[in-house]
């Protein structure tokens, strides 16, 4: 058939036509654009029933209650809990990213036992036996005391089943890592002897004095501070924050006093001396002073003189005069020390010069100011069984009063000190300063156990792990800390069964302690830790099941209390900065990054500034100033005497000439792909400087050069 | 306008002052409408946060600089004279976002949106992401996600929605209580709620008993200078995003520090002098 150009035109029409009416092409749009709407890989939320869990977030020390969101047995969603004594409404991000924890990509999900270097699942039944088994024999060899035992805290009932462990055990080695609370009470301790410790009544309190102290990043019971912060406009009250940088804390404060890094106590000092000098101390409140109030004058009048304080610390003699002078002026002066959020490395002479301030002004036990306050003890532990090796290891000496010197000691030793270690909820490999010393000396301990959730730096440095489970799946008495003014305790109960094969952290010691057969069986004769936790709490049980909560002290505490100066009438010596580089590295706490245990979750992370976190690489601040030559986001190399890094600069108006700020709790390298392998450890570039009066690390921040990268 | 006494305007105003940057109602917010999260979250051009909080600096030298965070949400515009033309609805040819009359909210519909942008490129407050890829929770943790807001697919634009599911439960219960009313605190957004500060404060601009139309006093007349410009707060410390582009949003910001409200629009040499005394509307005194 000869195809001509009519016949071509007609068939084309035709089929124009034929398409246009035949259904095929309506059909096929339609097809393709519901087949487009068709996303079965986008998840579909079961839909259920809706109900609220209240608990007790405890993420950090702050004691929050929240109310969980659940669809049928799914908790969906973390919020504040109304009516709660702590916050009363309202959570932090990391208490409404809880849930994120449960699913953690790192999260340990069977016991695990390291053979040849590796991970391997192994029974819960064959983890106890085998650790049972070890614990035996170093009973067998009378050698108890090589069994150490690290936890995070040594509040509340899981630590103290810890402690009840090692006292039947027959080991004294029990150190616990410093938190802020732990610093409020050496430092009530310190000052108005042992069975103390320190609460600030910020909510009333006129003028606050903050010593660096991240008031609104993290410091203390961070929702409550906020709440603090927030009426602070309505009550007419000051905060004058003093530190190198501008903080989230010093930008909203009524004044920001730039200060040399480190040199908050002598400034301390220098205040106290004033408020001595020009008589603005409370003489009702002075009666009360043991130790040689006159001899503490005498000594800060020769050794902490204005002019010579001012250079040391930057501001003007004028200006520390007149602060000083405001705040012993104020109605409801309150002085709180704890740089960051007072955790980790801080020096005792800060804050217990911070604290004399609050001493001085006569503040104390009232309204509005600092509440020396009685350790409560509410738990009821039984006294543990002790056999003969039990009663000898329990009397031997120490080997260290704290991690970091537990690490040292381990590290120097040419014998193996410790057999057997035992890790909760704390990640001494990544939290303390120089933390690969710490990764050496666990490395060196032929058995070190980590109960912990995750596979953090900690665990992976284990050669155990007995998973526990998450603050949602498990039961817990909190009891508040951290400079709350209130002493209550929380509870947090389950909202969910555990997710994997965890256990709660008494549970499993309770079990071990049964393997372990003998006095130490003996001294757990609990079925499990909830009953085990009722018969701890008799007095609170009711409240605690009812409320979700119980007050342990009705009423803030009253009168005077006595203060012994000693210990800074001898002038105890400021920490000095290691190195004799020309600048100086410190860690900056960021609220949206933790830097303790657990690490920071998913949607923190995500919340993360660019001008902190980009792609891999960290930023530090600096002054453009100090980086003169320099470019506004480029590479550097940053070196002090523990290290190196490789960091990317932030040119930012906000930091004194001369410093370095680095975001703390970034650099994980354990396995999780949200969380780890951002930035660096700022640890791992300082080292520690044991401070002499506290035996503790003092080291708050270190010398530093950058040069190009 | 709609003349309807009993149509909302859900609105939203932020103490600058009481804000701490801390960014719980970004991860509540994360956490409410079901927003996914990536490896690498520092590229914040593609980091899907309804709630973004920024970091705002007053520019000067140390030791004279100032900071502050500024939480940005979708500002829910009405558009010019306040008639509904919000700069993403007026371009988005699939009506996937539409403005609520009865509510005073900017919806957007997942289904409907073929990805074209152009509402990104039109809202003046970069209120608006765009999923380039399909979302991904690690094993196991699509367990929590809410069935109240549906996870989104790749290739769509998303914002926050002033929670509107909550709005929807809050609806439903009056129905249930059989009461017209909804109660100030039956419809909260989860930033609000979040905030441990309390620094956000949400509620219907059109009640007069809602705290928010107490601090924000909106001016029922338009500004006489701008006749675009409607609802602008009587309260001299109250100011709006680049409010002078008659986008009229609702969310307002509120702050005693001058430098802040100065940051709300840009001001050409001289002109924020002439304005920052009778902030408000013209009518305020």
């Amino acid at each position: 058939m000869k195809v001509d150009r009519r016949s071509f035109l007609g068939l084309g029409l035709g089929a124009v036509a034929g398409i246009a009416i035949s259904p095929v092409g309506a059909k096929l749009t339609d097809d393709s654009s519901i087949w487009t709407q068709n996303w079965p890989w986008t998840p579909v939320p079961p839909d259920g029933k809706i109900s609220y869990d209240q608990s007790v977030c405890t993420l950090c020390p702050g004691t929050c209650g929240i109310k969980v969101r659940k669809i049928d047995n799914r908790p969906v969603k973390i919020e504040g809990r109304d009516s709660f004594p702590v916050n009363n409404g309202g959570a932090c991000l990391h208490g409404i990213a809880g849930i994120q924890y449960l699913y953690d990509p790192s999260r340990v999900k069977t016991p695990l036992k390291k053979n040849n270097g590796r991970f391997e699942p192994i029974s819960w039944e064959d983890a106890i036996s085998l650790l049972a088994k070890r614990l035996g024999k170093i009973r067998e060899n009378q050698s108890p005391d090589t069994l150490a035992c690290i936890t995070d805290t040594d509040l509340g009932s899981v630590a103290g089943l810890f402690r009840h462990f090692m006292a039947a055990f027959g080991s004294p080695n029990h150190v616990t890592m410093p938190t802020l609370e732990s610093w409020l009470a050496l430092t009530a301790q310190t000052l108005h002897g042992s069975g103390h410790t320190l609460g600030f009544d910020l909510d009333n309190a006129d003028f606050i004095l903050s010593f660096g102290a991240g008031f609104i990043e993290g410091w203390g019971s961070p929702v409550a501070c906020f709440k603090a912060n927030a009426s602070r406009k309505k009550r007419d009250a000051k905060l004058y924050q003093i530190e190198p940088r501008l903080s989230t804390t010093a930008a909203a404060a009524d004044r920001w006093i730039p200060i040399n890094p480190g040199t908050q106590a002598d400034l301390a000092m220098a205040m106290c001396g004033i408020l001595l000098q020009e008589n603005l101390f409370d003489p009702e409140f002075a009666t009360g002073f043991k130790g040689g109030l006159n001899r503490f004058n005498a000594m800060v009048q020769q050794k902490y003189p204005l002019e010579q304080v001012a250079a040391t610390t930057g501001i003007s003699a004028a200006d520390i005069k007149k602060t000083a002078i405001a705040f012993a002026k104020a109605k409801m002066p309150v002085a709180i020390p704890g740089k960051g959020r007072g955790n980790g490395a801080q020096s005792l002479k800060e804050f217990a010069a911070v604290h004399t301030l609050n001493c001085l002004t006569g503040n104390i036990n009232k309204k509005g100011g600092t509440f020396v306050k009685p350790v409560h003890n509410y738990l009821a532990f039984p006294d543990p069984v002790q056999d003969t090796v039990a009663r000898k290891g329990r009397a031997r000496k120490k080997i260290a009063a704290s991690v970091q010197e537990l690490v040292t000691k381990v590290n120097q030793s040419d014998e193996p000190v410790v057999d057997t270690l035992f890790v909760y909820n704390a990640n001494p490999c990544y939290t303390l300063n120089e933390p690969m010393q710490a990764v050496k000396a666990f490395e060196k301990i032929p058995f070190v156990v980590s109960f912990s959730s995750f596979m953090d730096e900690t665990a992976l440095s284990s050669d155990m792990i007995l998973p526990v489970s998450t603050f949602l799946e498990r039961f817990e008495d909190v009891p508040s800390k951290a400079g709350l003014a209130s002493s209550v305790v929380g509870l947090t109960s389950p909202v969910v069964d555990p997710v994997f094969n965890t256990r709660s952290p008494g549970d499993a010691l309770i079990r071990l302690a049964k393997a372990c057969g003998g006095t130490i069986a003996q001294s757990f004769e609990w079925d499990n830790y909830e009953t085990c936790l009722k018969n701890l709490v008799p007095g609170i049980w009711k409240a605690l099941s009812r409320d979700g909560y119980a007050l342990v002290l009705q009423a803030s505490p009253t009168g005077r209390v006595e203060t012994d100066f000693a210990f800074l009438a001898d002038n105890p010596p400021t920490i000095q900065l290691q190195g004799d580089f020309d600048l100086t590295l410190v860690p900056i706490d960021n609220m949206r990054v933790i830097s303790t245990v657990p690490a920071s979750s998913p949607f923190a992370i995500k919340t993360v500034s660019d001008r902190v976190i980009k792609n891999k690489d960290i930023f530090v601040e600096i002054n453009p100033q100090t980086a003169k030559g320099f470019k506004n986001g480029g590479f550097v190399t940053l070196t002090t005497p523990a290290g190196s890094a490789k960091v990317r600069l932030d040119f930012n108006e906000g930091i004194m000439p001369g410093v370095i700020g680095m975001v703390e709790g970034l650099g994980h390298w354990f396995d999780n792909k949200y969380v780890s392998g951002k930035g660096v450890n700022v640890h791992e570039l300082i080292s520690p400087v044991i401070e002499p009066g506290s035996g503790l690390d003092a080291a708050s921040g270190i010398k530093a050069r950058i040069s190009k990268a | 306008m709609i003349q309807d006494k009993k149509a909302h305007m859900f609105g939203m105003v932020i103490d600058l002052d009481k804000c701490t940057g801390c960014g719980s109602c970004t991860v509540s917010c994360m956490a409410e409408n079901n927003i996914p999260f990536k490896e690498d979250e520092s590229n914040k051009k593609d980091s899907l946060t309804w709630m973004r909080v920024y970091k705002v600096s007053n520019g000067k030298s140390f030791p004279d600089t100032q900071t502050a965070y500024l939480p940005r949400p979708c500002q829910h515009c009405g558009g010019k004279g306040d008639h509904g033309h919000s700069p993403c609805v007026t371009v988005c040819p699939a009506t996937a976002t539409d403005y609520g009359y009865d509510t005073g909210i900017v919806s957007q519909i997942y289904t409907r949106c073929f990805g074209c942008r152009y509402c990104m490129a039109a809202c003046p407050y970069h209120a608006r992401y765009f999923n380039w890829w399909d979302p991904v929770w690690p094993e196991g943790m699509e367990k929590y996600l809410s069935p109240n807001v549906s996870p989104r697919m790749r290739g769509v634009v998303e914002k926050c929605s002033f929670c509107y599911h909550r709005y929807q439960l809050a609806r439903e219960q009056a129905y249930y209580n059989e009461t017209d009313e909804i109660a100030e605190d039956a419809y909260q957004t989860a930033c609000t709620t979040a905030c441990p500060a309390g620094a956000i404060i949400f509620g219907d601009l059109n009640n007069p008993s809602h705290k928010i139309h107490q601090i924000v006093k909106p001016d029922p007349h338009p500004d006489p200078l701008n006749h675009d410009v409607v609802r602008k707060s009587r309260n001299p410390k109250v100011f709006r995003l680049l409010e002078r582009l008659g986008t009229n949003p609702k969310v307002y910001y509120m702050s005693e520090r001058e430098w802040i409200r100065k940051l709300g629009d840009s001001y050409l040499n001289g002109e924020w002098e002439k304005v920052k005394n009778h902030y408000g509307s013209a009518s305020h005194d």
